[in-house]
Parts: structure tokens; C-alpha cells; sequence
């Protein structure tokens, strides 16, 4: 049952908050709650797949059946999913939107897709809860965006879309491969593909997830949209959605072609390697802040798709931990990102300064987070970065010392954008900045707890991620 | 003893946390109680460590898992032994000392501020500690990184002034550069043996290093050196640590001369039966470590920022250093860490009391005269000159003759650049004594009526550490004075193996010595006719590219800095919007004039819309003739 409330929950709520327009927020804070109350709870019970298996007849005429399982990896990513939302809402409370009932709604429904993505087990339903999560994003950026908000989200819903209609058309020919013609992740998983087929699917079905991730030379849409979009739906793009991209790799793409995968795995990680250098060097060129948050998530990415190319199961591992610790740290930082935009309207560094005079414990909070950003020992994302690090050594040597440049790089636009924000004296937009309200502070005192302990404890995320469907190789 | 070991680090950790989270509410006096409290208390610890510690033992605490997946084991675990009980008496003994000054010489801060510093400091600590007792390569990594994150927050301390800011940055950047080359050891060592653990790793029954090829020891070992030359400011990676005297001065005493800079001896020592292997690696640090101490002297020949002369001096002493590790000899470099911690923490501090007196100027040439108002930092700034400088019986002198002695053992031209220096070391240590403390003021008005003595908070460590800069080298008295003397070798032997070299004649050691003591103190009386009448001079020549520092810093910012930043730009403004976005606009605005064709096929009359079912029809059924007849 707890694969069907997760969705069910956010997507009931989503649906009551279009209709009761005023109590939405609220409705959207319960719903939330209430998911990650049933996330905790499927941690804490042992593991046994009776709980976290559910299967109905759906669509018998085209071989799919509503088929969700929750098991290692859906569990960090659905954990971080139910996290991540009450965190949003809590930090961003207090933003007002206009037609507030239908914002909340749409956040929820998004949290209805995301959930069914980590928890589909049938390629049919996989999909479908795949668009779910794109469509009200789209609605998101394009009604509440910034003045250019129309232009990005154009871009980006043709975008991603193209991508997912190139996966539908693999999924579709892999159903029609499978002895029953189903759906089936496992007879995806069973199925013998010619090699030629192995490739052109493969193809195919990584456009769909390198869009998504997104990985050079494809991320030309992401900036532009964090940049435009509400904060909330960039906190809820960035430290989710572009892991349903990782996430496809992992369950829907290497283990269905293998050697494909292999064939590949070169030209990927030296394109991801050249994307994580490239973003990191134009990240330290953005005076936008928004915008070097976003080029700084790519080069992350970037590092973690080549990761899952090596075949390393060290390195899947510290993916796995990553994508999770990516996602509380990026959290954070559009949480204070959003915070000063608010207060000052301004997301050019050049014009901000001088925080720490005037805002000592956002400045203290924000400074945690951004060494999280560049994995410092002791924060969640080093063990992570530890062994992807090593995967990638042990794949080439070369590899990880050009990735590792990007530890380097990391370091110059992090601290830089540190320096440019909070330190130095206070300027015309900054003389007056306040610190930060309570809400605010309990939600970055959360993520700041989140990144020391699991910086110093990494068994338990390990211990959650292990016991997997299908583990690659 | 063994379950006192996790302690030892505990305390500065909850010192930070006390500090740090109840900044706003403690009085400055409670901070200082508990800042300077935990680190005697650990300080207590790890004498307790020391005497109860037999010979040849190592004591491991493991705390809990940091790492389990798949063969990938690295447990949170401490240990001691010879050689982690030597740095842990340093880094709290002399870490004391410098909490105790910092007392008084941060006393104008505001309490927030002042809280904040404590807390860093004492976080600084425990980063050290972290250093030197993690049993495994990566515990070390998270205390090496986290002393470079407390330099970096240190630095910047007075956040406000960017120039401190980039300081900061600059340090952490650099540091970050030797931090990848490490980071890239350890896989490499793991891979190959399986493990990063001290005690298996280096555990002669088990056989690890054997499985190393020369190749892998060669590149294994430079790797590690690249990542020690960041954070011990060895050439390439040095330009950092003289701007890092940015930050408050007893953090320059603590973590910029008597600790941190030091962590990269410590690891190159921690791993010597590693290095002993690799004769390539060793000469390349002889090599190194010599031409970064000559390089370094020569600037700090024309600096005239106080603390500038005495960074400089500090990244050659570390060079000395290193040119004993690349001779083999690990005790004489960890001797020399440890005279040089009290003497080099002394002269710091020592220009923290003029600094302070001064009300803030930090320019030799406004100076003169001081000796008069401020006796005991006078005395006591003229012991660690002494000290420095090499004139026995003080501890420098013993650690630099045992240094000395390794490079004449290994090669006569090593000794002969070493000697120079040394030399080099005296003149420029004694200009800035003369220049200082001698002669007339040349300050303003103010500043002279301002002139005192520090408060006593902070002439007592001055005073202990004098007293450690003239005794200190007792510890490692050579075996040509007293036989069976050398405490510090012998206490070391379990743990670090020296290169055996060729003996040489008792003779031969003491002409050495005497050529070296003779040649320093010439070279100071040369230096007290040449500074004792200071006059202000135009460098030109020679003198002004000693006194732009080589012009190493413009070479590193044209060569690197500025093209990686031209590079960030042109991929930002030229391939990312014109090349991709171009692309991704390209293809989008075909689609959309293609589409505005296809538009006008619905033009809304039925007769076209039939005319094209047909046609279209026509086309299926030619399709299916094609194929039923093939």
C-alpha cells in the first residue's frame, strides 16, 4: 500500500486544492507532511517487498498493469522527495502568489509525478507518471516565471518533450520485443536485443534522460528556466527533477542494454567530463547567482552521469548517496538565493554585499551549505564525491584527474560567490537587509543538520539504498 | 591511555560548538575561558599520552564506520604514536600559548566577533588533531582540508575588507590544487593495495607495498608531495602563505608557522618507509625543498611588512624542512618542526606585540627605536632571532645542523646552497631586528606617545616560548657532543626510518659547524653595519625584483588565472549562446517557419482537404502494392 499512498496523497490534495482555492496552502502543507510521515515510516519497518509491492490491472490491451514498487534506490529518491516539499513550502512561506490554489496544486501534482516516476516498475506507467511531473512544472514556470518566463518554459517543455517522445517510442518497441508484450520492467530486463537494436534504443531512450539530467552539450534550457521560474519550482527542478534523468540511467537504461551501455560508456563520460569542466568555467564567469547555481548543478550532474557509465558498483553507490546530498545542498542554496532576491530584489552579485554585517546567522547557515556544495570532508556530499571519485580513477586515470579539476574549479565559484554575497561592506540594496525569519531559519537549520550529521554518518544512506530490484552489474 | 585518545580531540570540537552557537550571549571573558580552556585540557591529554607511552607503540581508537561499501573500509579511528604524540604536544602546547595572547590581542572585538574567532580557532585545533591521529590516509584528508577551510575562515576573519577576502580565497584555491593531487594518491594506493590504513599499510608482515611496482611508489609518493607543496607552501603552490598574513597575527603564529604548514612534513613523515622507496621522488624534494628556501630567503631580503619578512621566512624554514626529507632524514625535518614552532610562534607573536603597540602599522622602515619602550618583546623578539639564525646552543641550531649534516652526507653542493640559506636566513631576520628595535623612530608623533609594552596575557607566552626557542634543541642533541643524547631520534625510531648515510669523521662534523656558526655570525655583524642607520632607498635591479617576490604572482595570474577566466568567458558569451542556445534556437525556428508552411494545408476548404485524402489514399495502396509485389 505505501507505493500507492505516496502518490495518492499529493495527487488527492492536488486535486482538492483547485477546487478549494483559499485552503490550498494549507492542504498542500498537510499532504506534504503526510507523505513524508509515510516515507519515514516504509525507512523504519524492515524491508519486505510484501509492503512495498503493488500491482492492478490497468491498460490488459496493451500489456501494461499498474505495476509500483518501492525498494533501495526509490526509497532515497522518494525520501528525498518527501522531504524536500515541506522544506519548499516552509521556505518560501512567505512568498504570495497570485491564484495561490492553483500554485500549491500544481507543486502537488508535480510531487503526485515524481513519486510515481521512482516507483513505477512498468515502462507504460513509467511514462506516464513522467509527462505528470513535466506538465505542471510547465504551467508553474510559465504562470508565476520571471518577464522571461515565456520564452524558457517554451523551450523547455519542447525540449524535455522531444525527449520523452523518443523514450515512448523505445518503450513501445521494447513492449513489442517482450514475449506477452508487456510493459514489465523485468522483461525489459530479460529481453535479448539484437546489438543493432541495442543501440538505437538506447539512443533514444538517453536523449530522453540526458535532456533531463541535463548534460552537455543539452543543458542550454536549464539556466534560463532556474533563472525565470518561481523558486519553489526551481528547488523542486533542481534538487528533484533532474534526477529522474540519473534515475532513468539507473533503473530503465543500462541494466535494459547492457552492452550498449558499454559501447557508450567512452563517449559519455569524456562528453560529461568536457560538461563538467565547461559548466564549472562559465559558472565562475555568471554574475547572476541564479545562474551559477544552476551551471554549478550541471557540473555536478555532469560527474555523477559519468559515474554510472563506469560500471564501478562503489561508484553507483556514491551516485546514489550523491543524488540525495545534491539534492538537500541545492536545496539550500535556492532557499538563501530565494531569500535575498526577495529581500532585495536583486540576483546580480556585483550589486549584493556585505551580508554577514547585517544577516550574521544566514550568512553562517549559507557558508555551511556552500561547502557542502565543494564536498568538504564532513559534509554530507564528501563520502559521495569520495566514490564516485575513485570509480572514476579506477576507470582512468585521466578521467578523474580532469573531473577532479572540477574540485578546483568548485572551490573559485563557490567561494567567490560567498566573498561577492556576504562578505566586503554593505551597499546601497544590501544597508537595510534584515536576517531571516523563523521559518527560514528552521529550514536551513534542518538542511544544515542533514548536511553535518550525514557528512559524518554515511551508513545510513547506504543502508536505505542497498537491497535494489535490479542492481547493475 | 588508550580511551583518552578520542578525548583529546573532543574538546576544541566543543569549544567551537560552545563559542560558536552561543556567540551572541557569552561575555568575552567566558569565550576566552572556554576557548583557552579546551585546548589545555587537551593539551593535559596528550602529556598524559606522551608519558604513558611505552616505546614502539601505537594505539588505535576506532569510533565508528565512515566509509563501508563494498571493500572500501575506512573507519573513524585515531592513533598515537611516537610520531603523532610529538605533534599533538605541539599543536596543543603552543596552540595554548597562542589562545592565551589571542586573548588580549583580540580584545578591541566586538563579543559576536570575538566568539567567532575562538571558535575557529578551537575548530582550527581539532582539524589538527584530526591530522595527526587519523589511523587511516582519509581521516588525515578530513583534517587536512579542514585546517585549510579554518586558515581560509581565519584569513578572512575581518570579513569586510576584500582584500583580506581574496587573500583567503586565494589559500583555500591553492591549498584545494595540492588537495586534488592527494586525493588522487589515495585511490591510487588503494587500488593497488587494498587498504589506506596506517597500520596495514606500513605493517612489514603484511606486504602491502609490495605489490606497488616503482612506478606506482614514484607516482603514489609525487602525488602525495604535490598535495604536501599546497599545504606546507613549497614551490609551485607557495604564493599563498604570504598573503595569508592577512588574518590576525597569532593565526599567523598558529596556523601559518607553527602548525598547519607543517602538516605536509608530517604526512611525508607519516608515509617515509613509502618514501625511503622512491629515490626519484626523495631527490625531487631535496631539490625543491632547497630551491623553495632560497627563493623565499631572497625575498624576505626586501620586504618590509613586518610579517611579510617572517611568511617569507617561514615558507624557507619549511623548505629546510623538506630538503631533510628529501636527504631521509625524517627526524631531523621533525626536529626542525618543532624548534621551529617555538621559535617562529615567537617572533609572530613578537610582531604581534609591535603591531599591537604600533596601533596596527606593520612597516620596518616607520619603526625603529622600540627596544626602549617594549623590553620584553625586545628580548624576547632577539631570542628568536637568535634562534632562527642558528647560534648555539639555541634550538635552532641544532635542528638546521642536523639538517646541514644530512645534505653534506648526500651531496657537497646541497650542503654549500643550504649554507647560503642559512645565511641568507640571518641577514634578513637581523635587518628586521635592527630596523625594528634599533636605531631612531621614524613613526609618527602619535604612534610614539602611543608606544607601550603588551599587557601580560600576552608577554608570557612570549616569554615561554623564548625559553622553549633556547632549550628546545636539547631534545635532539647530535651524537658527536654526547653520545646516545638524541631524544627526539631515538623516541622516533619505532616509527621513522632515517636514510643511512655514510658516516663521516667527528672532524669533518665539527669543522661544519663551526664554518656555519662562523659564517652567521659574520653575516649578522655585516647586517648591523649595512641596517643600523636606516635610510630609505629606491630598490632598482635585483633589489626590485626581490622586492616584487620574482613578480611569481603576475606570472601565475597571466599564465593561469586570466586565461581559465578567459575561457569561462568565451564559453559563456560564445559557444553557450551563440553555439548551443544558437542551435537549440536554430532548429526551434525551422520547425516553427516549416510549420508556418504547413499551416496553410488547413486552409479550411473541403474540396482541398478530399483533394489530399485521395491523394493520400492513392499513396497507402501504392505502398501496399509495393510490398505485396516484393
Amino acid at each position: 500500500m505505501i507505493p500507492v499512498l505516496l502518490i495518492l496523497i499529493p495527487l488527492l490534495a492536488g486535486i482538492i486544492g483547485f477546487m478549494a482555492k483559499n485552503q490550498s496552502k494549507n492542504i498542500a502543507w498537510l499532504a506534504s507532511i503526510a507523505s513524508l510521515a509515510v516515507m519515514l515510516y516504509a525507512i523504519c519497518i524492515p524491508t519486505c517487498a510484501c509492503n512495498f509491492n503493488f500491482q492492478k490491472e490497468w491498460l490488459p490491451g496493451i500489456g501494461s498493469s499498474f505495476h509500483l514498487g518501492l525498494d533501495g534506490l526509490g526509497k532515497i529518491l522518494c525520501l528525498l522527495t518527501a522531504f524536500a516539499f515541506p522544506i519548499i513550502f516552509l521556505a518560501t512561506s512567505e512568498r504570495t502568489y497570485k491564484n495561490e490554489g492553483n500554485f500549491f496544486a500544481l507543486m502537488l501534482l508535480a510531487q503526485a509525478g515524481l513519486m510515481g516516476v521512482f516507483l513505477a516498475l512498468d515502462g507504460l506507467v513509467f511514462y506516464f507518471f513522467w509527462e505528470l511531473a513535466l506538465i505542471p512544472v510547465y504551467f508553474l514556470c510559465s504562470s508565476w516565471g520571471g518577464e522571461k518566463r515565456i520564452a524558457a518554459t517554451f523551450k523547455f517543455f519542447i525540449y524535455t518533450f522531444l525527449g520523452s517522445l523518443l523514450m515512448l517510442v523505445a518503450l513501445i518497441y521494447l513492449s513489442n520485443k517482450t514475449p506477452g508484450a508487456s510493459f514489465e520492467l523485468q522483461d525489459f530486463y530479460r529481453l535479448q536485443l539484437s546489438g543493432k537494436e541495442q543501440y538505437w534504443l538506447f539512443g533514444l531512450m538517453f536523449a530522453a534522460f540526458a535532456i533531463k539530467m541535463p548534460i552537455f552539450p543539452f543543458h542550454t534550457w536549464q539556466p534560463d528556466v532556474y533563472d525565470q521560474a518561481p523558486t519553489a519550482t526551481t528547488m523542486v527542478l533542481s534538487a528533484i527533477m533532474v534526477k529522474m534523468g540519473l534515475f532513468g540511467v539507473i533503473r530503465w537504461l543500462i541494466p535494459v542494454f547492457p552492452n550498449a551501455a558499454t559501447y557508450a560508456a567512452n563517449a559519455i563520460i569524456v562528453f560529461a567530463i568536457i560538461g563538467i569542466l565547461y559548466a564549472s568555467l562559465i559558472a565562475i564567469k555568471q554574475d547572476n547567482i541564479k545562474k551559477l547555481v544552476a551551471y554549478s548543478s550541471i557540473a555536478h550532474i555532469g560527474l555523477m552521469c559519468a559515474v554510472l557509465f563506469t560500471g564501478n558498483s562503489m561508484g553507483h553507490e556514491g551516485v546514489v548517496m550523491q543524488m540525495f546530498n545534491h539534492g538537500i545542498n541545492i536545496l539550500g542554496l535556492w532557499i538563501v538565493v530565494d531569500i535575498i532576491e526577495r529581500k532585495t530584489g536583486i540576483k546580480n552579485m556585483s550589486a549584493l554585499g556585505g551580508l554577514a554585517k547585517t544577516a550574521p546567522s544566514l550568512a553562517i547557515l549559507f557558508v555551511i551549505i556552500a561547502l557542502a556544495n565543494i564536498a568538504l570532508p564532513l559534509t554530507n556530499a564528501f563520502v559521495g564525491e569520495f566514490l564516485m571519485f575513485n570509480a572514476l580513477y579506477q576507470y582512468n586515470l585521466w578521467a578523474a584527474v580532469f573531473a577532479g579539476i572540477a574540485i578546483i574549479l568548485a572551490a573559485v565559484y563557490t567561494l567567490g560567490m560567498i566573498q561577492k554575497v556576504f562578505y566586503g561592506k554593505s551597499k546601497e540594496a544590501t544597508a537595510g537587509f534584515t536576517d531571516i525569519t523563523i521559518n527560514e531559519k528552521v529550514a536551513l537549520v534542518i538542511i544544515v543538520l542533514f548536511i553535518l550529521v550525514m557528512g559524518v554518518f554515511s551508513g545510513p544512506l547506504l543502508q536505505i539504498a542497498n537491497n535494489n530490484f535490479a542492481g547493475i552489474n | 591511555m588508550s580511551n583518552l585518545l578520542a578525548y583529546i580531540p573532543l574538546f576544541p570540537l566543543l569549544g567551537f560548538l560552545i563559542n560558536g552557537l552561543l556567540r551572541n550571549r557569552l561575555s568575552k571573558t567566558m569565550t576566552s575561558i572556554i576557548g583557552c580552556g579546551a585546548i589545555l585540557i587537551s593539551f593535559i591529554l596528550s602529556i598524559m599520552v606522551y608519558m604513558e607511552m611505552k616505546t614502539g607503540q601505537t594505539t588505535v581508537v576506532t569510533l565508528f564506520d565512515f566509509i563501508h561499501v563494498g571493500n572500501l573500509h575506512i573507519p573513524f579511528a585515531f592513533q598515537t604514536d611516537a610520531l603523532s604524540a610529538i605533534f599533538l604536544l605541539i599543536i596543543t602546547g603552543v596552540g595554548f600559548l597562542i589562545h592565551v595572547y589571542s586573548t588580549a590581542y583580540m580584545k578591541e572585538e566586538e563579543a559576536p566577533h570575538f566568539a567567532r574567532y575562538f571558535a575557529y580557532l578551537n575548530l582550527f585545533v581539532f582539524a589538527m588533531l584530526l591530522l595527526v591521529m587519523g589511523a587511516n590516509y582519509v581521516i588525515m584528508f578530513i583534517g587536512w582540508e579542514g585546517v585549510g577551510l579554518c586558515s581560509y575562515l581565519l584569513i578572512g576573519y575581518w570579513f569586510q575588507n576584500q582584500d583580506y577576502n581574496n587573500a583567503a580565497k586565494k589559500a583555500f584555491i591553492m591549498n584545494r590544487i595540492g588537495d586534488l593531487a592527494f586525493l588522487v594518491a589515495l585511490f591510487w594506493l588503494f587500488n593497488k593495495t587494498g587498504t589506506l590504513t596506517f597500520s596495514s599499510l606500513f605493517d612489514a608482515k603484511m606486504h602491502l607495498l609490495d605489490k606497488l611496482t616503482a612506478a606506482d611508489i614514484t607516482g603514489i609518493t609525487l602525488l602525495l608531495f604535490v598535495g604536501a607543496t599546497g599545504k606546507s607552501a613549497q614551490i609551485p603552490l607557495y604564493t599563498w602563505l604570504p598573503d595569508a598574513m592577512a588574518g590576525p597575527t597569532p593565526v599567523s603564529a598558529l596556523i601559518h608557522a607553527a602548525t598547519m604548514v607543517t602538516a605536509g612534513i608530517y604526512m611525508i613523515v607519516r608515509s617515509n618507509l613509502l618514501y625511503s622507496m622512491a629515490p626519484v621522488t626523495m631527490q625531487i624534494i631535496a631539490f625543491i625543498g632547497l630551491a623553495t628556501a632560497i627563493l623565499a630567503a631572497s625575498i624576505a631580503l626586501k620586504q618590509n611588512d613586518i610579517k611579510k619578512v617572517l611568511a617569507y621566512s617561514t615558507v624557507s624554514q619549511l623548505g629546510f624542512m623538506f630538503l631533510a626529507l628529501g636527504t631521509g632524514a625524517y627526524t631531523a625535518a621533525v626536529f626542525h618542526v618543532m624548534t621551529h614552532a617555538f621559535f617562529k610562534a615567537l617572533l609572530f607573536l613578537g610582531s604581534g606585540s609591535v603591531i599591537h603597540a604600533m596601533g596596527g602599522e606593520q612597516d620596518i622602515t616607520k619603526m625603529g627605536g622600540l627596544s626602549k619602550k617594549m623590553k620584553v618583546t625586545y628580548i624576547t623578539f632577539f631570542i628568536g632571532c637568535l634562534a632562527i639564525a642558528g647560534i648555539p646552543p639555541l634550538s635552532g641550531f641544532f635542528s638546521k645542523d642536523a639538517i646541514l649534516l644530512s645534505a653534506f652526507m648526500q651531496n657537497k653542493i646541497l650542503f654549500g646552497l643550504a649554507l647560503f640559506a642559512a645565511l641568507l636566513t640571518a641577514y634578513y631576520m637581523f635587518r628586521l631586528l635592527f630596523l625594528t628595535f634599533f636605531g631612531t623612530f621614524r613613526g609618527t608623533k602619535h604612534q610614539e606617545e602611543h608606544l607601550h609594552e603588551s599587557p601580560v596575557a600576552m608577554t608570557v607566552p612570549l616569554i615561554i616560548l623564548s625559553i622553549l626557542a633556547i632549550i628546545g634543541g636539547f631534545a635532539g642533541i647530535p651524537e658527536v657532543f654526547v653520545k646516545e643524547a638524541n631524544h627526539i631520534a631515538s623516541f622516533l625510531s619505532p616509527v621513522v626510518i632515517d636514510k643511512v648515510h655514510e658516516p663521516i669523521s667527528h672532524s669533518t662534523e665539527y669543522a661544519l659547524m663551526a664554518i656555519s656558526t662562523l659564517l652567521v655570525i659574520g653575516v649578522i655583524i655585516f647586517a648591523w653595519f649595512k641596517n643600523k642607520n636606516f635610510k630609505a632607498t629606491e630598490n632598482s635591479g635585483l633589489g626590485k625584483v626581490l622586492e616584487n617576490k620574482w613578480y611569481v604572482d603576475e606570472l601565475y595570474d597571466q599564465s593561469i588565472v586570466k586565461p581559465l577566466g578567459a575561457t569561462g568567458s568565451f564559453f559563456s558569451n560564445t559557444i553557450e549562446r551563440l553555439g548551443l542556445d544558437g542551435a537549440v534556437n536554430g532548429v526551434g525556428k525551422i520547425i516553427q517557419s516549416a510549420s508556418r508552411q504547413f499551416r496553410l494545408l488547413q486552409n479550411g476548404q473541403v474540396g482541398f482537404y478530399i483533394l489530399l485524402m485521395v491523394l493520400g489514399l492513392i499513396f497507402c495502396v501504392m505502398m501496399g502494392i509495393y510490398k505485396f509485389v516484393l
